[in-house]
């Protein structure tokens, strides 16, 4: 592989503070040098002119699914992990509730296995008990060494307070973070949107603000029990919940939190008529909540910007809104979503945007050398035009599902060039 | 910021975003206060006709039931509708059909297309499932009620049994046709489909809703349903400033875990004999069915003097008449 040199871009790289104009040296796989235009000499190297775009590290997203291995349908490893390039993003971790469960060695291996074809790297998250079915844990030493990040038994949660309060001893104990997928399910049944004078309006049951905000509470007074323990919260979507973590944080426990884009950006008055387009879970919740999703972002309480790319096949999205399943796909809106809202409109520097879809969330899930520029840390780098306007087509995808609620939306902020490893996985 | 723009690139990517037939009747809120009335009119005006006359309008035209969850009343109304008008029906059922076997709305339509239905009436356990079948096929497709959303064709009927009551001609449907007058609706508003499209739909004509029920089947939500709704714990209250009052059942099927004390509930909530004798003794007394006697409602208030229930039966044929020529066009070539 030949060395890359990214010139004369200007290179942003939050995790040490640096935003300047400069050429980037990737070689071997590895940030090689960084110097002033034109400083870097690198015979042999292939070229590339970054003028007039942002350089940073390639972007992470903690919380997507890939659904392989058992639902290769709806998403493959191999076009998932092209959808996520052409997002801009270079590591994924992906979520256990495949077909089996990614709750044993032998599956965490298959997804890394080379066969699968990913384009970029890919970081399984283990099931936190046996089938996520919630009653027996499993070895998370062997699911560690295997190569899992975290454990989770998200799309449900960890409900019971002894095995919540074992799954937070055991992974502490081997250094994983528990992600939770908060939703007390037993005030969710038959549930399929935000509660409020919306669901009324449709005729559809609602999920209470409480149901995440109660398991969120309840996760956060067992960690405060266990030392060492890291609580990580999936998809946080409600004030309520958003304050117990900024509450938490502040009496010193280790709690981190991410928001999905289409929590920061729609409303549940998005749902119209029953687009199962905006069908997903936690649900599109009420203006004020969507309102504190920004909040905790520029406030700094919220760690990571986390799709839950959640890819369907169009016949299950096209049935009655109850019957849909939840989830859209969200790797390909994520960028331009995030500049266009918290750049553009909040404001937002940059940098600190971008340290939510890189250092921050590599560093939730300690993932090593990502998300950074530092010299020998992965060569994983994003190159994007952060002024260029451009228009989100769902049938350009590359995710082999299309159940966006964005298409045809325009946003600002488009990825030229994706690389990871030291490779070009995409370019516009 | 993020904008909508146009759709012409993609609008074959999402079913949603496809448009409904004009002519379909969803919700109650796709009516502007002159299509009811133009709707109700022509109520009236097929129900008189001479019979021989009036099955001309939809001759050999084909109309299909879909039907998913039984319904007497409903289903047979619009049945009756159809063939008075001369179309043909066909109905079918979730117990008698390849909809048991899995078949997926939207297929199960597209079918129905290719065998040459020109409108689909559909009942659905599911709230949105007539917005699905109608972006499906194309077809103008009529709501017989879903999930919990709404029943319009009932609240047309509902109000057409109001208006002869307080004597007042379709003509005279508009903006403040019904000022003055306040409806008490009762019972089990949360899972109450006929709850929602009458109190979408009266406010619109100038009348005062008044929900009615205890906080499990009626939560303070319900009152940002529209304008002109009020919510009222104490029936008794409720009914003292009411001159017609619309009972509803308690959907056992769908109160999901929910729990209730029967016994406290009629006690509160129960229309009955001596408590309408006391608070409403003119008022007229609605029930869209079924009835559920000794509980909801009694015997003597259901069958007595005060009770619409049977003429409610009756206007529904006369309505689905109406929105049935108004989904398929007529033989005048006239749209209502
Ligand atoms: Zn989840």
């Amino acid at each position: 592989m030949k060395p890359l040199l990214i010139r004369a871009g200007r290179l942003l790289d939050p995790a040490n503070g640096v935003d300047k104009s400069a050429d980037l040296l990737l070689r071997e796989g590895k940030v090689a040098a960084i110097d002033a235009p034109g400083r870097i000499k690198a015979a042999g190297a292939d070229l590339i002119d970054a003028k007039g775009l942002i350089v940073a590290p390639g972007l992470v997203d903690i919380h997507v699914h890939l659904r392989e291995p058992g639902q290769g349908y709806k998403e493959t490893i191999a076009t998932g992990t092209r959808a996520a390039a052409a997002g801009g993003f270079t590591s994924v971790c992906a979520m256990p509730n495949t077909i089996p469960v990614n709750d044993s060695p032998e599956t965490t291996r298959w997804m890394l296995a080379p066969e699968r074809g990913a384009a970029i790297s890919v970081y399984p998250i283990s099931a936190a008990t046996r089938g996520s079915m919630g009653e027996t844990l499993i070895d998370y030493a062997a699911m560690k060494a295997a190569g899992a990040v975290a454990v989770t038994d998200d799309g449900k949660p960890i409900l019971g307070d002894d095995i919540m309060l074992a799954t937070l001893k055991a992974a502490a104990k081997v250094g994983l973070p528990v992600i939770q997928h908060a939703e007390d399910t037993r005030l969710t049944g038959g549930c399929s949107m935000n509660a409020g004078p919306v669901a009324f309006r449709l005729g559809l049951r609602g999920m209470s603000v409480e149901a995440e905000s109660g398991l969120v509470e309840r996760d956060i007074r067992l960690l405060a029990k266990v030392k060492g323990a890291h609580l990580h919260v999936a998809h946080l979507s409600t004030k309520k919940a958003l304050d117990a973590v900024r509450q938490a944080r502040r009496s010193g426990l280790h709690v981190t939190c991410e928001v999905a884009p289409h929590h920061f950006v729609l409303n549940e008055e998005r749902i119209g008529n029953y687009d199962t387009h905006a069908k997903m879970n936690p649900p599109l919740r009420a203006e004020a909540d969507r309102e504190a999703m920004i909040e905790g972002i520029l406030d700094g309480t919220v760690d990571a910007i986390a799709t839950d790319h959640a890819p369907h096949a169009a016949h299950e999205k096209e049935q009655e809104f109850e019957r849909a399943p939840n989830g859209i796909p969200g790797l390909e809106t994520a960028l331009g979503l995030t500049l266009s809202i918290l750049h553009v409109r909040h404001k937002m520097p940059l940098d600190r945007m971008i340290s939510l879809l890189s250092s921050r969330p590599a560093s939730v899930l300690n993932l090593k050398d990502r998300g950074t520029l530092s010299i020998g840390a992965a060569a994983d780098v994003v190159l994007f035009d952060p002024s260029e306007s451009w228009t989100f087509h769902a049938t350009d995808s590359l995710s082999k599902s299309k159940n966006t609620p964005f298409d045809g939306w325009s946003m600002q902020g488009r990825v030229k060039q994706t690389i990871c490893g030291g490779r070009i996985v995409f370019s516009r | 910021m993020p904008a909508k723009t146009s759709q012409k690139h993609s609008s074959i990517s999402s079913l949603s975003a496809r448009p409904v037939h004009p002519a379909s009747l969803i919700s109650i809120t796709d009516l502007s206060i002159g299509e009811v009335r133009r709707i109700l009119s022509l109520a009236t005006e097929l129900e008189k006709e001479d019979p021989q006359q009036r099955a001309k309008w939809l001759r050999k035209r084909r109309v299909a039931l879909l039907f998913y969850e039984s319904s007497t009343r409903t289903r047979t109304s619009f049945e009756l509708a159809a063939k008075s008008l001369g179309a043909d029906t066909t109905l079918v059922s979730s117990l008698s059909s390849s909809i048991e076997k899995g078949e997926s709305l939207k297929d199960t339509g597209i079918t129905l297309r290719a065998l040459g239905a020109e409108c689909i009436i559909l009942r659905s356990p599911w709230s949105g499932g007539p917005y699905l079948l109608a972006q499906a096929t194309g077809l103008p497709v009529l709501n017989a009620g879903d999930g919990m959303h709404q029943h319009p064709s009932q609240a047309l009927l509902d109000l057409r049994t109001m208006l002869r009551f307080l004597d007042l001609k379709s003509a005279k449907v508009a903006a403040h046709a019904l000022a003055g007058v306040t409806v008490t609706i009762c019972g089990d508003i949360l899972h109450s489909r006929v709850a929602r499209s009458n109190a979408l739909l009266l406010p619109q004509l100038g009348a005062k809703v008044i929900l009615c029920g205890p906080e499990p089947l009626l939560p303070e939500t319900a009152a940002q349903l529209g304008p002109g709704i009020v919510i009222e714990r104490d029936f008794d209250h409720a009914l003292r400033q009411s001159q017609i009052v619309m009972m509803l059942r308690i959907q056992a099927e769908r109160l999901a875990g929910l729990r209730l004390d029967l016994g406290e509930y009629t006690a509160k909530y129960q229309a009955n004999g001596e408590r309408i004798a006391a608070h409403a003794p003119k008022a007229l007394i609605m029930h869209p069915g079924p009835i559920i006697r000794g509980m909801e409602i009694t015997s003597d208030v259901a069958d007595g003097p005060q009770s619409a229930i049977e003429e409610q039966v009756r206007n529904g044929v006369a309505i689905r008449m109406a929105l049935l020529a108004r989904a398929l066009g007529t033989k005048k070539g006239a749209r209502a």
